[in-house]
């Protein structure tokens, strides 16, 4: 009996081309279809053939939000795996591998070997993908789990490509079964049944489907890992959704492609990483000054320059604040998790759309690449679409209509191009109400401020519009861990493994951060010893919360080596840094990938 | 979509403002002849967008009578096709200058070009950086002295037509603005081209670009139309559209009428009417399909 406590984790590791995506995916079904939750996170590298990979999955009867700390169970596709990985196993943990191809080594005490002879067991020649197989056939013996359903898994993976695919891998499954069967002591918990049926999804399929269910009509984009996600689901999925996808030359097009399309009246969207974003930024700025509203995604990934592009890392914090130049009204949000990046798509359109400007998401390649069990009722499909201040298609002119009307809220009413009676012009350069040009002969200094307190009047209110962050968990705490964006999952596991240590500590996650909650902000943190955690090596949100408060942090934990924070990385800082006078701390990764 | 049968003169078209323009620029014959293409073509300000970037040329949205997109420095092309896309019930004129359409806004001409977009592409094409007061250009002559080039260009020209024809465009024209009536005539063709129309246009700059003047163009330009010139030909096109001495020829280049489809035909999206019109966000069955296949 597990008393809902199970919580395991495994790694399958190999180098691309050795096929880990598919077992990977095949477990997850299972084990979101047994109720069970999951989370995964993929470590690799630019690569198409080689390098090394490292899949791990996280299944837990409890909500996971990270992908933990420990591996009880390393399936190694290749010797490289075995030897960088295998030492990280403690007692109780197995490692699985093809016998015929890889030697285990040394393992640690209590650490169970499970060699599997493939080509014996299976009577193949040419082994090839089949290891993988048989492989995923042995861990269903491994964790307690009735061989049934990964063969129905394999016949719906396989269902296209006919009968005699399918049986085959039934077959060298069944091989691994009953091999685990006869040779191998399965774990003592054997893997529980979870409550409902659970979906699986990663953060960019969240992105796109938030802005599905927000009415995004035109979704571009330039390929660029870790955001193409991104554009494969509204590759694969718009046609049947009415939305238009256009691959276009170069992110400078993209971002002043869903301008336009904006401006015609279509809830527009695109998504990039860092480099494409440095590209779009003078179309964000245009889409300010032009009252377009739009909504643009940075999934961050390790910089500078084209940096690492596989791994994660927060560094494009001042990059965002920065993209574009001038003074200009803009929302910029960091979601916590993979729902809230389902949620934050309609929430900023809606925002977007009332204010009329620009919204940029900063999601990053854990969220985005990593790979989550989600309950469909969880999901709202059909959220709220309030799409502002628009002319009626219809309306009658009532004398000169002024699409940038100076009004009290500093909203104008907003005519679609094609509407009657409203031809208007929008301008990026500075314009009066009429969209006149204030710049060449017309120069108007009074005018001028006139426009730029027009647009500003609109963002005065700005952070009424949405939820302040608050402090969430013991508010007698020693320490309160500040995060932004996707470190609030782990941060949370972090306060758990405190508190088994006996410190207690609390959270505070900021998600928006163009408007920030100031007041809010300091008021919640005044008085306290609070540290900051973040994926970057300048503490940018450090410096960005000290420039907005005056409030400076007792202590930091920065990771930037490409990988995330596992949850002791932050609880052996934060403990260093009690223990101390503050500072930085930056933890050491220990899976080397 | 005509929701009035008021015939408008070339004088309705006419903007808010008037040109800043210098007086004797090329631009206001393009000017005129794109307010005579609209009313003679029988529309209507609200069906038209024309959309820009920034150069001298690009100001033109602010003095013609239609909805205007004043956008930035060689995006004209990406954010008209971003309007087209979104609502292929509107007309969209993108209009600029050389510099903005085949220099910094190169990228886009190549492409937009290449995926047929039904967009009308007129180029102010002065071969000299007017608005910033006199450098070099992409369609500058090897040889050419312009505030950053003082001891002549060392550079050739980019050639707007054969470019135009080899990306793929299916209707490239070239006209001398201080031919108005033949210039209207090629826009208008443009306008009802269903594919990518380039109409580049030489339109002196009287103040930068004093090689390349009015008189110049008034002693060499020759009518294709004059020279049985065959429009299906790309190849007569190229060659024609090379030569630049003492004979510059001017007219329909290339012509493609039926034979490659346009953007707005090969969407699938688009059969259903304009995504701009679609309001609301997944139905119950769309929801439905989606988490299924997630599960």
């Amino acid at each position: 009996m597990t008393n809902g406590n199970f919580d395991f984790a495994l790694a399958i590791g190999g180098s691309a081309g050795q096929g880990i995506a598919t077992p990977g995916d095949t477990l997850a079904r299972i084990v979101a279809r047994r109720g069970l939750h999951l989370s995964t996170y993929n470590a690799y590298q630019s690569i198409i053939r080689g390098g090394h990979i490292f899949l791990t999955v996280r299944i837990a009867e409890q909500e996971v939000r990270s992908h933990g700390d420990k591996l009880d169970l390393l399936l190694a596709l290749n010797q490289d795996t075995m030897d960088r990985h295998l030492r990280l196993l403690g007692s109780g943990a197995a490692a699985l591998y093809n016998s015929d191809d890889v030697s285990p080594g040394d393992a640690g005490d209590g650490v169970q070997l499970c060699p599997l002879p493939v080509k014996e067991i299976t009577g193949l020649q040419r082994v090839g993908l089949n290891q993988n197989t048989v492989a995923l056939g042995a861990m269903m013996h491994l964790l307690g789990l009735d061989f049934s359903l990964l063969e129905t898994s394999i016949a719906q993976q396989f269902a296209r490509k006919g009968e005699e695919v399918v049986n085959e891998n039934v077959r060298v499954a069944l091989a691994g079964y009953t091999h685990a069967q006869e040779n191998f002591v399965p774990y003592p918990d054997p893997m529980p049944e979870g409550g409902e049926p659970l979906a699986v999804w990663s953060g960019n399929e969240a992105l796109a489907m938030g802005g599905a269910a927000a009415g995004v009509k035109f979704y571009a984009a330039y390929p660029m890992s870790p955001s193409t996600g991104v554009l494969h689901w509204y590759a694969q999925n718009a046609r049947s959704l009415g939305i238009m996808v256009r691959q276009v030359e170069d992110e400078i097009g993209v971002a002043n492609m869903i301008v336009g399309a904006a401006h015609a009246g279509a809830r527009a969207m695109c998504a990039t990483s860092g480099g494409g974003f440095a590209l779009m930024t003078e179309a964000i700025g245009a889409a300010s000054m032009m009252e377009i509203p739009c909504v643009f995604i940075n999934v961050q990934r390790a910089g500078p320059s084209t940096g690492v592009p596989t791994k994660t890392e927060q560094g494009d914090l001042w990059q965002a604040l920065g993209a574009s130049q001038g003074d200009f009204e803009r929302f910029v949000v960091s979601p916590l998790d993979a729902l809230d990046a389902y949620n934050t798509v309609p929430e900023l359109f809606n925002l977007a759309d009332k204010l009329q400007c620009p919204g940029i998401i900063l999601s990053d390649l854990l969220i985005s690449e990593g790979r989550y069990s989600i309950h469909p009722r969880d999901i709202e499909f059909h959220p709220a679409i309030d799409r502002g201040a628009l002319v009626d298609e219809g309306a009658a002119s009532g004398g000169e209509y002024l699409r940038y009307k100076d009004t009290p809220s500093g909203v104008s009413p907003r005519a679609l191009p094609g509407t009657p009676g409203h031809v208007h012009i929008v301008a990026t350069d500075e314009h009066d109400e009429d969209s006149m040009l204030l710049s060449d002969e017309f120069t108007n200094p009074h005018r001028r401020r006139a426009s730029v307190e027009k647009r500003a009047r609109k963002f005065q209110d700005a952070a009424s519009l949405i939820a302040p962050p608050e402090i969430e968990g013991p508010a007698d705490a020693e320490a309160t861990l500040v995060g932004w964006g996707s470190t609030a999952g782990v941060i949370a596991e972090a306060i758990e493994q405190l508190a088994e240590r006996g410190v207690t500590a609390n959270r505070l996650a900021v998600k928006w951060l163009i408007p920030l909650h100031a007041e809010e902000i300091a008021a919640a943190l005044s008085g306290r010893k609070f540290i900051i955690v973040e994926n970057n090596y300048s503490g940018q949100f450090a410096r960005y919360l000290r420039s907005e408060t005056g409030l400076s942090a007792y202590g930091h934990v920065r990771k930037y080596d490409g990988e995330p924070f596992a949850p002791h990385h932050i609880a052996d800082g934060v403990a260093d840094l009690l223990g101390g006078e503050g500072g930085v701390f930056v933890p050491r990764q220990e899976v080397i990938v | 979509m005509t929701t009035t049968t008021i015939e408008l003169t070339p004088k309705d078209f006419k903007g808010k403002v008037d040109p800043d323009w210098c007086p004797g620029c090329g631009d206001f014959g393009v000017l005129n002849a794109l307010q005579r293409a609209a009313s003679e073509l029988g529309m209507q300000p609200h069906e038209i967008v024309t959309v820009s970037g920034i150069g001298c040329s690009s100001n033109l949205p602010g003095y013609i009578n239609t909805y205007g997109a004043h956008t930035l420095h060689g995006r004209s092309l990406a954010f008209a096709t971003g309007v087209k896309m979104a609502n292929h019930d509107l007309n969209v004129i993108a209009t600029g200058g050389d510099g903005d359409g085949y220099g910094i806004g190169g990228n886009h001409f190549t492409h937009t070009a290449r995926r047929n977009v039904d967009l009308t592409y007129v180029v102010m094409n002065n071969q000299i950086y007017g608005l910033t007061t006199g450098q070099v250009s992409p369609t500058s002559r090897i040889g050419q002295k312009t505030k950053s080039t003082p001891f002549g260009s060392v550079e050739y020209p980019i050639n707007p037509i054969t470019s135009a024809i080899m990306n793929g465009a299916t209707y490239v024209a070239r006209a001398y603005s201080g031919d108005v009536k033949h210039l209207t005539d090629l826009i208008k063709g443009g306008i009802r081209h269903k594919g990518f129309a380039l109409i580049d246009v030489f339109s002196p700059c009287v103040t930068f670009n004093l090689d390349n003047s009015h008189n110049f163009f008034k002693a060499r330009v020759r009518k294709l139309e004059d020279e049985g010139h065959d429009t299906d030909d790309w190849a007569a096109a190229c060659e024609k559209a090379m030569a630049w001495g003492d004979e510059i020829y001017v007219g329909k280049f290339f012509h493609m009428e039926n034979d490659k489809e346009s953007l707005t035909d090969l969407e699938p999206v688009l059969r259903d009417g304009p995504i701009a019109k679609r309001q609301g966000g997944l139905t119950e069955e769309q929801a439905d399909r989606i988490i299924q296949r997630m599960m």
